[in-house]
């Protein structure tokens, strides 16, 4: 039953309300208030719940994590392991904001010079230092998040990150935000904000790694408004510790001939949620939704994704694709949504699955709703095995057999890397896959042709 | 483009063909349900105490269920008790021996519904067993089946006769728990076919029964069962039609295919109960549970409907492959037109080892209609090599009308193969502009082009059903399809 984790948190709540960040500013405590009553009502989401079905939460129920509020209580973290995992994720040519166990770290932080109108940095701090900017970035809908665990991160969330853009500012480098967890039994809740103007430009990188085997939970919350003719990319990757917990939800909202891309990249955690949306609010809007999923042992990966095609002359494509291994489990569901004279919607949508192992799971479900006529919805789904085939074709090459596997999954996972425009990050991503590419390969440029 | 889509509406627009109302002498139980109706219904087929038995249980587990609210469809609330379970035409007491003896009445309903028995006895022979509200009244080619040993009769006559076939397989595929309208069919069904294939028998003919609903506020529950034993083979034919009325009439079936090894069942389905009118005003509430299971290894089970009418469509014929290499089918044609709504899919459930499964679906939505793919596969762990194949596509012919689509891939073995297609679009100005260039008038053009639409699913259905289908599509849709 959710009685243990949602009194827990009840209590938790209640000791630190006084304590967390703006606790002085009466508009956001009644942001705050409104959340955890939410909380209250809804509890942590069941298996009974459609948006639930595959993904069982009660080891959230049996295990309860701590919330640290404030600076003092706060002091705990380790330096050393932070450290360690800031060496291992930087990215050369990137504005890098680090987050320690949730918390803003300034001295591993480094934002070079940024064009006149672009403003990026801790939540905390903007809103301890100018509140009013700070309301009109948190003043968001809270029907969006309204599922349990987002309603605890607007509740509880200590900091995060803001990135605002005046109209007509491009952001060069990437901005990489990176969230490290060194504590076991903590729950972190950032929160990040990207706004960008008419016309604006910028590359997120919200990328969470956790070292050894610490169990945590992140539970995150990204906003992003995107102004009319905006361009943002954002790529998600999770490297959470092997038994870390990870919640997420993404949610944008997109203006008039606005473009959105989002790359969802999942490694890490023992159980792994993305709930990724965007709504196409306005005519002429473009959204790529990409994904790449690669469970091991008995890894549990899920993304919900949803692209609301809510004005007309919508483009939208998405592409998602997981790698199963051991015992591991994925889920993948995909709405798509044509509201009421959205006309010239055009939506693709895919999803396909390897299966390595004969324990490994895979449930999807790509679901298409559509309530206007004139418009172009397509979507695919396939659960099948490396084919046997291209091993034979490889082995009877010279190739050994692994590396002829390790060929065949990173071609697989080929066209969701290939968008990736930052090489450094491209290369990163591609060494966690399955399987080692022969040394003299570098890169791989090819991709897998569908099987007749 | 106004104009075009006003000419569209003028062609889906269509009164439906088959209202009348047959006024027969009807014996019928009172309205509501209680332990007391279903004794009755019980006494008056005068069922042996295991089928009583069993109803009572399906009834007290009834009462523990709630109705289902996932579909997307809409209606007022249905009050259970207003309904009459029970009522069979009067002149089946004695029993009709042969056509001669069926009265004349009912035959003019099947002559106005293009059904005469008869002629299809003569020409196209077909065993008919017609079941007019509650009770079959005329069987067909009985003796010629029962010659092979085949037993094709009446749900009730299947109780009198052969209790141990009953006993063993009712509720085999479908347990009285089911889901809430198959469970409170299981309490109160009235009547049904029944066809069991003895081993290694192919029935010669296609097997056919006419539904109808007839007498007011009287919900309908069939039930059929068929039973093809080992090597058996056998085609089943069902249609629909129901005379126009306003009020909201309750269909809840249950069909129950088994299929034991090597075993071929093709079950068909023409379904065209009255849809309610254009403003969305009565219609059947077609609430039904088809399920078959492939028991035993090499059987196959496959489901091919055209579904046109209900003002609400509900179900999802599925296929338990059970046995190594099984293989079942569904193949699919939904449309709906005015207000009407259709959740429909199928779910293959892949045990065995070797099974295959195909899903072809094809949706239609005019008007305000809203039509919803929902389909499950599941692969257990069990079922090495299994093999699906799953396409799924819409057509919308008008700006308030919705399509969606809810495929479920569950899959826990890694040597399963499992593809899902599926997509959405409307008439393509290009094809229409092609056709009109080309001489083809507009509502001619879009005739072709849903008949094209439908291709694959028609040249499943058995000849005289695929007559029938195009010929609904086209009262539908106006116009001389081919």
């Amino acid at each position: 039953m959710t009685t243990g984790a949602r009194e827990h948190y009840l209590g938790r709540f209640a000791a630190h309300r006084a304590r967390l960040a703006g606790a002085s500013l009466p508009w956001l405590q009644r942001l705050r208030d409104a959340a955890i009553e939410r909380f209250a009502g809804l509890g942590l989401p069941t298996t009974r719940e459609e948006d639930w079905k595959y993904t069982n939460l009660s080891a959230l129920e049996r295990r309860l994590f701590d919330v640290v509020a404030d600076g003092a209580q706060f002091s705990g973290f380790r330096n050393d392991v932070a450290e360690r995992e800031l060496a291992r994720h930087a990215l050369d040519d990137t504005h890098r904001l680090v987050f320690v166990d949730g918390r803003y770290a300034p001295g591993l932080s480094h934002v070079a010079s940024l064009p006149r109108g672009a403003e990026i940095g801790s939540l905390a701090e903007l809103v301890a230092t100018r509140p009013e900017v700070a309301a009109e970035l948190l003043d968001t809908d809270p029907e969006a998040e309204a599922n349990g665990l987002a309603a605890l991160n607007a509740a509880f969330w200590t900091d995060g990150a803001y990135i605002d853009l005046a109209p007509g500012v491009a952001i060069d480098a990437p901005v990489h935000l990176l969230f490290v967890a060194t504590r076991m039994d903590l729950a972190s809740f950032p929160r990040i904000v990207v706004r960008t103007g008419a016309g604006a430009e910028a590359t997120v990188i919200e990328h969470y790694a956790g070292s050894d085997d610490a169990v945590y939970l992140t539970d995150a919350v990204t906003r992003i408004d995107a102004g009319a003719g905006a361009r943002v990319t954002h790529v998600k990757v999770q490297q959470e510790s092997r038994r870390g917990f990870h919640i997420a939800g993404i949610h944008t909202l997109q203006a008039a001939d606005s473009r959105f891309a989002s790359h969802s990249f999942a490694f890490g955690g023992q159980l792994a949620r993305n709930d990724i949306a965007t709504r196409l609010e306005a005519e002429g809007c473009n959204a790529k939704l990409a994904g790449l999923y690669v469970g091991s042992g008995r890894q549990h990966h899920d993304h919900h994704t949803c692209i609301d095609h809510a004005r007309p002359r919508g483009t939208s494509r998405e592409l998602y694709k997981g790698v199963l291994d051991d015992a591991s489990r994925a889920v993948f569901n995909g709405r798509v949504i044509v509201r009421p004279g959205a006309q010239r919607t055009d939506a693709q949508q895919s999803n396909h699955n390897l299966l390595l192992s004969d324990g490994a799971e895979v449930n999807t479900k790509p679901q298409l709703e559509i309530w206007a006529d004139d418009v172009q919805c397509a979507h695919g789904a396939t659960v099948g095995q490396l084919d046997a085939d291209r091993l034979h074709y490889l082995r009877a090459r010279g190739l050994d057999a692994a590396t002829a596997r390790g060929l065949l999954i990173h071609a697989f996972a080929a066209d969701v890397l290939r968008d990736i425009t930052h090489a450094g990050l491209r290369a990163r991503l591609s060494t966690l896959l399955p399987g080692q590419l022969p040394e003299d390969m570098g890169e791989l440029e090819c991709e897998l042709l569908p099987t007749s | 483009m106004g104009n075009q889509a006003s000419r569209l509406d003028e062609l889906i627009s269509h009164d439906y063909r088959h209202g009348f109302y047959t006024p027969m002498e009807v014996d019928s139980a009172p309205a509501g349900l209680s332990e007391d109706v279903i004794r009755l219904i019980s006494a008056k087929k005068n069922e042996p105490d295991f089928m009583l038995d069993w109803r009572l249980k399906a009834f007290r587990h009834w009462l523990t269920m709630t109705e289902p609210r996932w579909a997307t469809v809409r209606h007022p609330p249905i009050d259970y008790q207003a309904i009459v379970y029970y009522s069979a035409p009067k002149s089946r007491t004695d029993g009709p021996k042969s056509l001669a003896e069926v009265d004349p009445e009912l035959l003019r309903t099947y002559e106005k519904l293009g059904v005469p028995l008869e002629e299809r006895e003569l020409l196209a022979g077909v065993a008919v067993d017609a079941v007019f509200d509650s009770v079959s009244v005329a069987t067909t080619f009985k003796e010629k089946l029962g010659e092979l040993g085949i037993i094709f009769c009446s749900f009730s006559e299947a109780v009198q006769h052969h209790p141990e076939l009953v006993r063993q397989y009712l509720g085999s595929v479908v347990p009285y728990t089911d889901n809430f309208f198959a469970t409170l069919n299981s309490a109160v069904f009235s009547d049904g076919s029944f066809c069991y294939i003895p081993p290694g028998v192919r029935c010669p003919m296609e097997l056919s029964t006419y539904f109808r609903i007839n007498a007011k506020n009287t919900g309908q529950f069939e039930r059929t069962l068929i039973i093809a034993d080992r090597g058996a083979y056998v085609s089943y034919l069902e249609g629909c039609t129901a005379p126009m009325r306003d009020e909201n009439q309750l269909h809840a079936a249950v069909v129950e295919l088994v299929a034991l090894e090597g075993a071929q069942i093709k079950y068909s389905t023409v379904q065209n109960w009255y849809p309610g009118d254009k403003d969305g005003k009565g219609g059947i509430y077609n609430f039904v549970t088809k399920r078959g299971d492939c028991r035993e290894a090499n059987s196959k089970i496959s489901w091919t409907q055209v579904e046109t009418g209900s003002a609400i469509t509900w179900k999802y014929p599925s296929v338990i492959l059970q046995g190594d290499n099984s293989v079942g089918e569904f193949h699919s044609v939904a449309l709906t037109n005015h207000w009407q709504q259709a959740d429909t899919g199928t779910k293959m459930i892949h045990l065995g080892r070797n099974t295959k499964s195909t899903i072809l679906s094809k949706g239609i939505s005019a008007g305000h209609g809203s039509n919803a793919y929902r389909g499950l596969v599941k692969v257990a762990k069990s079922a090495a090599n299994a093999r699906n194949y799953t396409q799924c596509d819409s057509l919308l012919l008008g700006d308030r009308c919705a399509a969606h689509t809810f495929p479920y891939i569950e899959v826990k073995n890694a040597s399963a193969r499992v593809e899902h297609e599926a997509s959405t679009s409307r008439i393509g100005e290009d094809q229409l502009f092609y056709c009109q260039s080309r001489g083809v008038s507009a509502e001619d053009a879009v005739s072709l082009i849903v008949s094209g639409f439908c291709r694959e699913v028609f040249k499943e259905l058995p000849m005289e059903f695929a007559v029938e289908a195009q010929k609904l599509l086209g009262v539908s849709l106006e116009g001389s399809i081919g």
